[in-house]
């Protein structure tokens, strides 16, 4: 005897050549299916979640245990943060130039041209600079982290590594979570710099503001609990840019497709995490700091 | 021919058992390995023997059954004593592996990088890559990266990678599949001289027939999960059983 929950999830009529509206009303229980596929799609991600949060722990455990890979550290350091000056560079500067000529505008409107250079600080080194270089950074560095560590998982080149009696999550896994969340903070303050060169460029040529003033007036606006917020967030924005590419490479499978879904994915999941962790971040500022 | 009563195996599966949900691919495998053997293991594509020599190397976790390598069973093992272990085996994979991030000099020295003492009288990483690279006459290729290497070229550096700690046992997991005849042929007695060069034992995985007549002591057969049949080449060419010859019809 069958039971009810496998009747209920039979007909495939995905293939069927009956028009659709007609299945619908014949078999109730498609409707069934797309509940069940629901609830199926919920489970796996926040078993996914799991996952990952043991995997977090496999990382803190593994981590502080010698041997250190310090070579590949220092490696993965130059790969993700050098490689990527340029791309943070040209954001920011067009972050800063943007943003500026937008607010222009509206500020004149009040007769407030005055308060650009502390508005434009502020948001860029609060929220905009770290948010929108950590999101260009999941794309660069979290993509490229899920695709290597994927590729390398389906040639079997991580067993090879654990054959040879190297352990491949210390060599591969710990070495970029520790090099994004090293190099995460600097890329954001090096990104919020440029930003505002970018701005005081804008004022410069449009308000006839000196690059001298401007920067004063950015200085006199921020304070440090304007900067330490911003530097532990992106801490954090690093840790999870590392942890998610890492995970979705390590746990790749399906071939060479499975490798363009880790990657895709990698970039998806730390989407959504790094604004998770900017939610949390801004509620946690406002209770100690008092923003 | 080794008497199995009278040597110890250096190498013993017991009654394995592995399955992946519904798809149960080990059902109740066993094996033993003498020391200095060469043991082919055939089966068709899917019959399960690649999972079963990742289970012998710790990489698949078997769901019953026992291991044991050099009087040490490895489903009991931590990390640490495993990656040890590892050290007295070489495993060549059927893809070959290599890291495509690092140039053939790399690639060697890797497996070398944290087990330096294991190697008696290490006169050098230089010397020790030089030397096994000789051995599968590529020593040209040193500096070139495993994408400037055809495939018979890369199966023939992960072979110098997997004796580079000198193991006294070497795993071969499909060794000539991918590669045209001439070059399996070249791979084949490259296996022959290394393991009379080392004494090696040698347990390989393959449904190349050409691979186990030249290279097998004795062979086994896989089918449906468990020993289908045992003996040398000559045994089970001329046995009469259809399921055996459909192994030896070209």
């Amino acid at each position: 005897m069958r039971s009810l929950g496998t009747l209920l999830t039979i007909p495939d009529l995905n293939h069927s050549y009956l028009p659709k509206s007609l299945l619908n009303l014949i078999f109730p229980f498609n409707k069934m299916n797309k509940a069940n596929a629901i609830i199926l799609k919920t489970k796996s991600f926040f078993a996914e979640i799991g996952d990952m949060t043991l995997f977090a722990g496999r990382f803190f455990r593994e981590v502080f245990r010698p041997p250190f890979e310090f070579r590949e550290l220092l490696r993965q350091c130059y790969n993700m943060g050098n490689r990527s000056l340029l791309l943070v560079g040209v954001t920011g500067f067009i972050l800063g130039l943007v943003f500026t000529l937008q607010s222009r505008p509206t500020l004149m409107q009040f007769g407030a041209e005055s308060w650009m250079a502390s508005m434009v600080s502020l948001s860029i080194v609060r929220e905009i600079g770290p948010v929108i270089i950590a999101l260009i950074c999941a794309g660069r560095i979290g993509s490229g982290i899920g695709a290597e560590l994927g590729s390398m998982r389906v040639t079997e080149q991580i067993d090879a590594m654990e054959v040879s009696g190297t352990n491949p999550f210390k060599y591969l896994v710990v070495t970029r979570i520790v090099a994004t969340t090293l190099m995460l903070p600097l890329l954001i303050i090096m990104g919020d710099a440029i930003a505002l060169l970018g701005s005081a460029i804008v004022e410069n040529l449009k308000g006839d503001v000196s690059y001298m003033l401007y920067f004063n007036q950015v200085f006199d606006a921020l304070k440090f609990s304007d900067l330490l917020p911003a530097t532990i967030k992106s801490v954090f924005f690093g840790f999870a840019i590392g942890l998610v590419g890492c995970y979705k490479g390590y746990h790749c499978s399906k071939g060479t497709v499975g490798v363009g879904e880790a990657s895709n994915s990698a970039v998806v999941y730390i989407s959504m995490l790094l604004f998770i962790i900017d939610f949390i971040a801004v509620f946690v500022t406002d209770i100690f700091f008092e923003i | 021919m080794n008497s199995e009563k009278n040597i110890k195996p250096v190498l013993e599966l017991k009654n394995l058992h592995k399955s992946f949900g519904d798809n149960h691919v080990l059902k109740g495998f066993k094996l033993k390995l003498f020391e200095g053997e060469n043991l082919v293991v055939m089966g068709k594509s899917g019959s399960g023997k690649s999972v079963m020599v990742k289970c012998l190397v710790g990489l698949i976790q078997p769901d019953s059954g026992s291991i044991t390598i050099k009087d040490q069973d490895i489903t009991t093992m931590g990390h640490k004593e495993l990656d040890l272990l590892r050290t007295e085996i070489g495993f060549l994979f059927q893809g070959s592996a290599l890291y495509d991030s690092m140039t053939v000099r790399e690639n060697l020295e890797f497996p070398l990088r944290r087990h330096k003492d294991k190697i008696e009288n290490f006169q050098g990483t230089e010397i020790l890559v030089k030397e096994a690279l000789e051995n599968v006459g590529l020593a040209h290729a040193i500096d070139l990266m495993p994408a400037e290497l055809s495939g018979g070229m890369q199966r023939r550096v992960a072979l110098a990678r997997a004796l580079i700690l000198k193991p006294k046992i070497i795993m071969y997991d499909e060794p000539t599949t991918g590669l045209d005849p001439i070059t399996a042929k070249e791979i084949i007695h490259l296996m022959r001289n290394i393991q009379k060069k080392y004494q090696t034992s040698s347990l390989i995985i393959t449904h190349d027939v050409d691979c186990a007549r030249v290279i097998s002591n004795r062979m086994i057969l896989l089918v449906d999960g468990i020993n289908y049949a045992e003996g040398t080449f000559e045994e089970l060419s001329k046995s009469d059983d259809p399921q055996i010859q459909a192994f030896f019809k070209n």
